[in-house]
Parts: structure tokens; sequence; C-alpha cells
């Protein structure tokens, strides 16, 4: 196991302190944890409504289709959307910084 | 009643041994792809993460086979077909819940651990009192799921063979467990990995061709194919789906008639929405990728897939019941899980329901594998080696341990799935999400998110989590005290004497009670012990968030 641990654990606390790293931690929970309050919130209205609404959500829009099944639809689109954007931002924003900081982890231990 | 008895006799005659064979040709291509890519040398890196030699796409194409189980594909379909919309509801929370694996858990797993979940757990923790209370809830969860999955598809066999005798299902149980077994001796992790493509491929296709199929035949209007499923209900012999037909387009047949039905849906979201995340055979998944890059790639695609086939089963399940019709799915040995066979008969007779029939074994085979080297790894490298030998064990021990394990877990698959075979495999997979969610998925994102957190957290939280699910379940109506069956003078729950009731806890689902009391657990054990390893954390957190030194823990 010790092979593993080739960086000292001074390094590892500098990197922790320091402000690209801080900044790194803030994007990434900053994203990550508003979008994960919305997707949860977002589908338990969807449950919620469909059983305790269900005159509203059984309502026809038109032909055969409810505003329940639109409803439903719309949970797919909105977790497509979620993972398209998110991945798209993760890898537009946050890999360049992480491996920044992982690089200059390897030349600090180098040295 | 002719109608009915016309296609059982067609389920049975003449297609019983087309089944069979299209199984064999699965078990034997399979096998033959297994056999390919296992060659080379076995370390534990191989049996138990294939070498996190797999690409992003290829794993996330691998983690659909792995979650779209017989009982997602099978039992969803069939309650879109019985229930309607209520049906849809519950497939829009196993997909839902891929989002806590996308944004929370996949990449910063991926970046801390190497082989198992209790890598992560135990990272700044105290080793050995987190990796045994890891390797406990993790062997539970494992087992609920494999049991569903072996209950699966000796009730599969009943459908497709015509056949409902205990030795035919309890050989067919066997023979699945032998071939499981083999797949993950010879194969490991990248020959089983393999198999999980090859039937997400096969099984995403069927079902695609399937909904096309029932789409064409109503001019690709979804709208129409909803009024005829009505129709059809309407003219159902049972007086009761008949008067309640309408209601396939609307929620609340199944989990809105009473309050009670409706906070147990609650309890229900909950745990699949938290639960898949905290699956330990599909966290495993994630250490089959080189960098935190690929498992994001891994979950994107998985989502693609998922989300998609879910979409389809909508289609199916409306199909079957407007094709097919209630009454024979409800005649169908297999009751509903036989909608979706059903349906591939009526539209390409028995050759569709012949590869139907084999790609659903495919799946059970496939998602038993993947259970199987998750749980063996749990044995050999987080008790044995980690907590038994202290770390001090060569690559060589730890992968015959591994081995003996899967074969172990083999032998308590086919035995369990024996016994278990009469119970609803639905209830055994909400059951492992319920476990998965109180038990492992609060320490999980403690463990990656919390500065303060620390072992006694961890400790109360796992087993807190595991012993209020599982202790909830057992004084449950799932358990014992649902009201009997006028007919049959049995009760539905799994002690079938309607006078033993010891039941107290109200709800089917445990998850609204176990998981947000697991999440306290971790809360006030952490507070309550003053332990904080400053060094752990900071490299835990860096390596979580760069992936520093995942490619070098991969390279020796």
């Amino acid at each position: 196991m010790s092979a593993q641990q080739p960086t000292t654990s001074e390094a590892y606390q500098a990197v922790q302190s320091s402000e690209e790293f801080q900044t790194l931690r803030k994007k990434f929970r900053g994203f990550v944890f508003p979008v994960t309050a919305f997707f949860l919130v977002w589908y338990f209205l969807y449950v919620l409504l469909s059983i305790f609404a269900q005159d509203f959500m059984n309502r026809f829009l038109f032909g055969k289709i409810t505003i329940g099944l639109v409803f439903g639809f719309l949970q797919f689109l909105t977790t497509f959307a979620i993972t398209f954007i998110y991945a798209r931002w993760a890898n537009r924003e946050l890999d360049p910084l992480a491996d920044a900081i992982g690089s200059r982890l390897d030349g600090v231990k180098e040295h | 009643m002719a109608a009915l008895t016309s296609l059982a006799a067609a389920t049975t005659v003449g297609n019983a041994k087309l089944n069979i064979a299209i199984f064999v040709i699965f078990v034997l291509v399979t096998l033959t792809v297994v056999v390919k890519v296992a060659s080379g040398k076995k370390t534990a890196e191989q049996y138990y993460t294939a070498g996190g030699a797999f690409s992003g796409r290829q794993n996330g194409i691998a983690i659909a086979g792995d979650y779209l189980s017989a009982a997602s594909f099978l039992g969803i379909a069939g309650a879109i077909a019985l229930q309607g919309m209520d049906g849809f509801l519950y497939s829009i929370g196993f997909l839902v819940a891929w989002l806590v694996a996308l944004l929370l858990v996949a990449e910063l797993m991926r970046n801390t651990g190497r082989f198992t979940m209790a890598d992560v757990l135990s990272y700044r923790l105290k080793q050995r009192p987190v990796r045994i209370a890891t390797s406990v809830s993790v062997l539970c969860v494992s087992l609920f799921y494999l049991l569903a999955q072996m209950a699966g598809a000796g009730g599969l066999v009943s459908l497709l063979l015509g056949v409902s005798g205990e030795t035919a299902q309890n050989l067919v149980i066997a023979v699945v467990g032998a071939v499981m077994v083999t797949y993950v001796l010879i194969g490991g992790m990248k020959g089983t990995t393999w198999v999980q493509i090859i039937k997400a491929v096969l099984l995403i296709s069927a079902a695609a061709i399937m909904t096309v199929w029932v789409l064409g035949k109503y001019g690709f209007s979804l709208s129409g194919l909803f009024t005829d499923s009505v129709d059809v209900a309407k003219t159902s012999t049972n007086p009761k789906t008949a008067a309640g037909a309408e209601n396939l387009l609307h929620y609340g047949t199944k989990y809105g008639v009473t309050t009670l039905a409706k906070i147990d849906f609650i309890s229900l979201s909950m745990a699949l929405v938290l639960g898949t995340a905290g699956l330990p055979h599909v966290l495993q998944r994630f250490y089959t990728v080189p960098t935190s890059k690929a498992a994001r790639k891994s979950v994107e695609w998985a989502i693609w897939l998922i989300g998609g086939f879910y979409l389809l089963t909508l289609v199916i399940g409306f199909g079957a019941g407007a094709l097919v019709g209630p009454d024979a799915i409800n005649a169908a040995p297999g009751k509903q899980n036989s909608a979706a066979p059903l349906l591939a008969f009526e539209l390409g007779g028995s050759w569709m329901l012949g590869i139907v029939s084999g790609i659903a074994f495919a799946t059970i085979l496939a998602v038993v594998a993947g259970l199987t080297i998750t749980a063996s790894a749990t044995f050999a490298h987080d008790l044995y080696k980690e907590v038994f030998k202290r770390g001090q064990s060569t690559q060589e021990q730890e992968v015959r341990i591994a081995r003996i394990s899967a074969i172990a877990i083999g032998l308590v698959a086919i035995f369990g799935g024996m016994l278990a075979k009469s119970q609803n495999i639905a209830f055994l997979v909400a059951l492992a999400f319920a476990v998965a969610a109180s038990a492992n998925l609060p320490t999980i994102l403690y463990s990656l998110f919390w500065k303060r957190f620390n072992t006694r957290g961890a400790l109360w939280s796992i087993y807190g989590g595991l012993i209020a699910s599982i202790g909830l379940i057992i004084f449950s109506p799932v358990v014992s005290g649902k009201a009997a069956d006028p007919k049959t003078g049995l009760s539905p729950s799994m002690v079938t004497n309607p006078d033993i009731d010891f039941h107290w806890f109200p709800l089917d689902n445990p998850g609204l009670v176990s998981i947000p009391l697991a999440f306290f657990l971790g809360w006030l054990g952490s507070v309550t012990s003053k332990e904080f390893d400053a060094e752990k954390y900071a490299e835990m957190e860096v390596r979580s968030l760069t992936g520093h030194g995942v490619g070098k823990a991969l390279e020796h």
C-alpha cells in the first residue's frame, strides 16, 4: 500500500489550504449542491402531486395525454438536461483546475 | 377462457425447446467472449475491477446492463400493463436516482477508492471497525438483490417452459447459478463486464424493436395506444379491472387509494432515489474505469440508456395491456412479470418470445455475476486481507479467497433462490434499495463531504440504518398481517398464515423512517466523538477532487 502514497501528508495539507484548491472545491460544491437540491425538490414535487393532487394530474391535456404524463416526461427531460449540462460544465470548468493542482502535486513531490 | 388456454398452450407447445436453444446459444456466445477476454495474469485488480481498463462508454453500457435487471424489465413493464401510470411513476424513481450518482458519488468514489466501497468509507477513519461494518451492509444488500434475481429466474421458467413444477424451477435456478459462477471464475470483472455489455445491447435493442412494433400498430400515436388499452381493459371479465379501465391513464390506482398507501409510496420513492448510489455492485463498476472523467462519462451513458429504456417500457407496458390484455396477463403463470414476454409472443410469435425470454435469462445471469464479484471482493479484500490478515496477504492468497467466496456465494444464491422463488421480486429489490439508502448512502456522503465525520458516526449510521431498515421490514405488513385473500384464504404477506400477525410498523417500505434516522445517527455519532485525522482528511479531499494518485495506484 505504501507505493500508493508517494506524496507527503504535508504536501496534501498545503494543497488543501491553497487558494487554488479552495476555488476548485467551492466551484464543485457550488454546482452540485444546488442542482441536487433542485432535482430532489422537483422529483418529490412530481411524486407528491401524483399521489395527493390526482384531480390536477389526471386532467387530459390533449387526446389521452394527461398533465401527469407530461409531468413524468418532464422528469426524463430534466434528468437528461442536468446530465448534459453537468458533464459539459465539469469537462470545461472543473477538469483543467483539478489537473493543474494534481500535476503541481507531482511536481512538489519530485523536488 | 378458450383464448387463455390457447395462449398458455402456445407458450409451452414447441416453444420450450426454442427458448432453451436461444438461451444456450447466448450462454455459449458469452462464454466464448469471457474465455477470450480472460487471458492474461490474474491479479486482484483484474479480478475485482478489470484493472480499471474499460472506457467510459463501455462501462456506461455495462452499468445499464447491470442495473436493468429482470425486476425492472419484466416488473415495470408488467406494472404499467396492469396499473398504468402508477407503474410509470415507479420507473421514474429508478432513473432520477442516477443524478445522485452522477453529481455526488461516482467521480469522488473513483478518485478515492480502489477495489471496494469500504476503501472509500475507511479512508480517513479507523480501518477495521469501518471495514467490518461496511462489509456487513454490502453483503446484506447484495444478498437481498441476489435472491430477488434468482427468485426471478425461477418465476421466469414457469412462464417460458410452461412448467410450474418445483423440480424444474429448482433445476433452472441451479443452472443459472452454475453458469454465473463459471463466468465469474473464468472471466473475473472483465468477463462479467462483457457479459453485461452484450446483454445491455440485446435488451435495449429488443425493447426498441417491440416499442416501434407496438407504436406502428397505432400509427405512432401514443394517444391511440392509450385509448385501445383502456378499451381492452373495459372488456375484462374481471369486473374490478373493467370498472377501473379509465384509471390506467391516471395516477393513484395503486399508490393513491389510502393515505397510508400514499405515505408508503413516498417512503418507496426515497429508497429508490437514495438507494441507487448506495448499491455496492453499482459502485464497484466505477472502479473499472481509469479516471474520474471516465467515471463521469460512464454515468452519462448509463443515464441516456436507462432513461431511454424506461421510456420504451412505457410503450411496452401499455402495448401489453392493449394487445395481450389484462386477463391473459393475470392468467399466465408469472402473472404481471409475464406481460413483456407475452407481448413479444403476440407481436412476433414463438421466435420473438424465445428471443425476449433468452434476453431475460441473460439479464438475470449478468446481474447476478456482477453481484457475486462485488460480494466476493468484499469477502476477500475487506474481510480477509484488510481485517483478518491486517493487510499482510499476497495477491495470490487474496484472489484465491475471492474465488472461493464466489463459489460459496453461488451456492447461497442457488439454495436461497430455491427457497425465495415464491417471494415477490419487486419486494426483495425494494428491500435491497431501502437497506442501501439507509446503511450505505449516508456514510458515503458524509465521508466525501463532511469534514467532521468520524468512525463513531460511520458505525452508528451503518449499523443504525441496517438494523432500522431490516427491523422495520420484519415488523411490517410485508412479512406478516396483510388481510387474507378471500379466494385462497392466504395472506399476501411473507407469512401466508393470516392468523400469525406480529406487524406493528404500518408501512411496507421502511425508508421514510430508516433513511433520516441513519443520517441523524451519523451526525450524532460524529459530534459526540472527538476523533479527527487532519492529515488523512487533507489527503482524501485533495485526491477526491483532483484524482491525484489514481493512476499510480493502478500501475503496479
